[in-house]
């Protein structure tokens, strides 16, 4: 088992079972708050972040920074953790007098993925979000629970990768339920192929 | 288990993603109200046996607020629509007459 230093600080904590469970460290993340239906919104991201503006329920990379889309009025915003400082003020600046907010909330959370063939089915013995391959296919991200805490999950684009963030402040207690779930001895059985 | 679309974010959410907000569409009364209308305002629901109008929250997911019409005997979604709105919209009321003739609430029908 890790300790909690693997998965809140430099990440590294890593089981493998039914998938292979990582914390992947530092992750600069940026939330944004505004209208994403708003054009000037969009450009203004489009100063700092090259990816590609995801629709609705997807997430666009151009490593090694990306766009998450949260809800019609939040995207989470991905990047190296010490170029948080720098994105944010650039992002600011390009924001201007918009009606919107950038917060950098890089310490707020943590980050793991989930990666293997059984990716999914172990994910689902946590959530109730629909993660077949048609509803939760690579490029999606859903928000969601993990038993009883928030998290959100998006399927990177090699198909079984998932990364999950959930707030620091219960980190520990998601950790725990992901090595849970990956127990070799606990298969479920549905993957097809 | 109840699985309600968030007309907000579209997503198929499971009644544990979600916050129930009680009854939809009360009339607020406020410090300047009767003690009657008051009273009423914070105590008395319509409790009803068949179709319904409630209030949930997407919280694990978007966050936001929406309505959803429902049947309390049956658990039949009728449709879910806005929390911008202080009755329920034309479609959802034309859905909810097809299933259930004869319906009616606060004169909608
Ligand atoms: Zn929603």
């Amino acid at each position: 088992m890790s300790d909690a230093t693997d998965i809140h600080g430099g990440g590294g904590a890593r089981v493998s079972g039914l998938a292979d469970l990582r914390a992947t460290g530092p992750q600069g993340m940026i939330v944004l708050r505004g209208d994403l239906a708003d054009p000037g919104l969009r450009t203004a991201v489009g100063a700092v972040y090259a990816a590609a503006w995801p629709g609705a329920h997807g997430v666009s990379f151009a490593p090694p920074r990306g766009l998450c889309w949260m809800s019609p009025d939040e995207m989470l915003l991905l990047g190296p953790k010490d170029a948080v400082a720098d994105d944010l003020a650039q992002l600011t600046a390009a924001l201007g007098d918009q009606h919107a907010l950038a917060v950098d909330v890089s310490d707020a959370r943590c980050a793991f993925a989930l990666s293997g063939p059984a990716a999914r089915e172990v994910l689902a013995k946590l959530t109730p979000a629909d993660l077949s391959p048609q509803a939760f296919g690579p490029g999606r991200i859903r928000r969601s629970r993990l038993a009883q805490v928030p998290a959100a999950f998006w399927m990177a684009e090699d198909g079984t990768t998932i990364h999950i963030v959930v707030f620091r402040s219960v980190a520990q207690y998601a950790w725990d339920l992901l090595v849970g779930a990956t127990d070799p001895k606990a298969p479920v059985g549905l993957r097809q192929g | 288990m109840l699985t309600l679309r968030c007309p907000v974010c579209g997503i198929d959410a499971d009644e544990t993603e979600l916050s129930p907000g009680g009854e939809a569409h009360l009339t607020r009364f406020g410090p300047d109200a009767s003690d009657d209308d008051f009273h009423d305002y914070l105590f008395t629901r319509e409790n009803p046996r068949g179709v319904h109008f409630e209030r949930w929250r997407h919280s694990y997911g978007c966050g936001k607020w929406f309505h959803a019409a429902r049947c309390t005997v049956t658990l039949e979604v009728f449709g879910t629509y806005s929390a911008q709105t202080t009755e329920p919209p034309a479609g959802i009321r034309a859905v909810i007459a097809e299933k259930r003739p004869g319906w009616s609430w606060r004169g909608l029908s």
